[in-house]
């Protein structure tokens, strides 16, 4: 209980890996509030990466975990512009609405 | 000491991340979204990874969740018609999402790592007599290199597409066109009127 040992930490970062997953199925039509899951897995991920370079004593999961950061802050900026667009042109951002390729 | 801030910091992320994906009003889901990256960040802390953890402060709170703000703000999107058939979509991610955890958290269990039990070593503060930021800037500038700039390439990419596709041409907007202004002179524009006392207006 009071040894804080690697296993805690990625328990900790599964269980919010799980709630973003569970939040895209949850918000299945809200592309903001799945956009705001793929960023909540992202940290997971993040805190998956420092528990093991910490662990391991290396420096290369930060390293790794510099870049996640990276596509993560690039993959929104990218994600919210497309929305944008997205509701400029149907009005909307529910992700049923965009069947044009039907596919 | 750390422990009880692993907990403290454990529990309000994993509540706070729930209220992200179950909040009503999206504001508030950003709202908690900030408050869940703050306890990452203590977590970060807690693990000896200082430089990351206030960079995951700057680009996520700083950037990326008053980004969010500003498209929730700026759109006038009706969210109560996103709602529909939440709890229909509720039992099947809860079925997904309860294998799935359990699945990780049983290889989590079962992890061996060569001879000795990786799981059961003391995860404490790293204290080196070099400082993380040092450490991380001395491997990213040499051995990293390419991929660090290769990073920064995609912050560019990201930049410019996003500004591509989101610019539009508007019609009634004044706009300055500086050759225009350049090339006007004094002639074309000034006009000297010469009016009497008491016949101006």
């Amino acid at each position: 209980m009071l040894n804080i040992s690697l296993a805690h930490y990625l328990i900790l970062s599964s269980i919010v890996f799980t709630i973003g997953i569970f939040g895209v199925f949850l918000n299945r039509k809200n592309l903001i509030i799945i956009l705001m899951s793929i960023e909540l897995m992202l940290l997971a991920v993040n805190i998956n990466f420092i528990a093991f370079s910490t662990h391991l004593n290396l420096i290369l999961g930060q390293v790794f975990a510099l870049f996640v950061l990276t596509v993560a802050a690039a993959e929104a900026a990218i994600g919210l512009a497309i929305l944008v667009v997205f509701f400029r042109s149907r009005g909307s951002i529910a992700v049923d609405d965009a069947n044009n390729m039907k596919g | 000491m750390v422990s009880i801030f692993f907990y403290l910091f454990a529990f309000i992320l994993i509540f706070s991340s729930v209220f992200v994906i179950t909040a009503k009003n999206p504001v508030h889901s950003v709202f908690f979204l900030i408050l869940s990256f703050f306890n990452a960040t203590g977590l970060f802390v807690l693990m000896g990874a200082e430089f990351l953890a206030m960079l995951l402060l700057i680009v996520y709170v700083g950037a990326v969740a008053v980004l969010f703000l500003f498209v929730i703000m700026m759109l006038n999107i009706d969210f109560k018609s996103l709602r529909t058939g939440i709890m229909k979509n509720a039992r099947l991610g809860l079925i997904i999402g309860v294998v799935l955890l359990a699945e990780i958290i049983f290889s989590i269990m079962g992890m061996h790592y060569g001879k000795d039990k990786i799981l059961g070593t003391n995860l404490s503060v790293v204290s080196n007599e070099i400082e993380n930021t040092r450490l991380l800037g001395n491997v990213l500038y040499t051995d990293y290199i390419y991929l660090f700039q290769t990073a920064g390439l995609i912050l560019l990419v990201a930049m410019v597409g996003a500004i591509v596709l989101t610019h539009r041409k508007r019609d009634n907007v004044r706009k300055q066109d500086a050759t225009k202004q350049v090339l006007r002179n004094k002639s074309e524009t000034l006009n000297i009127n010469d009016i009497e006392i008491g016949k101006g207006a």
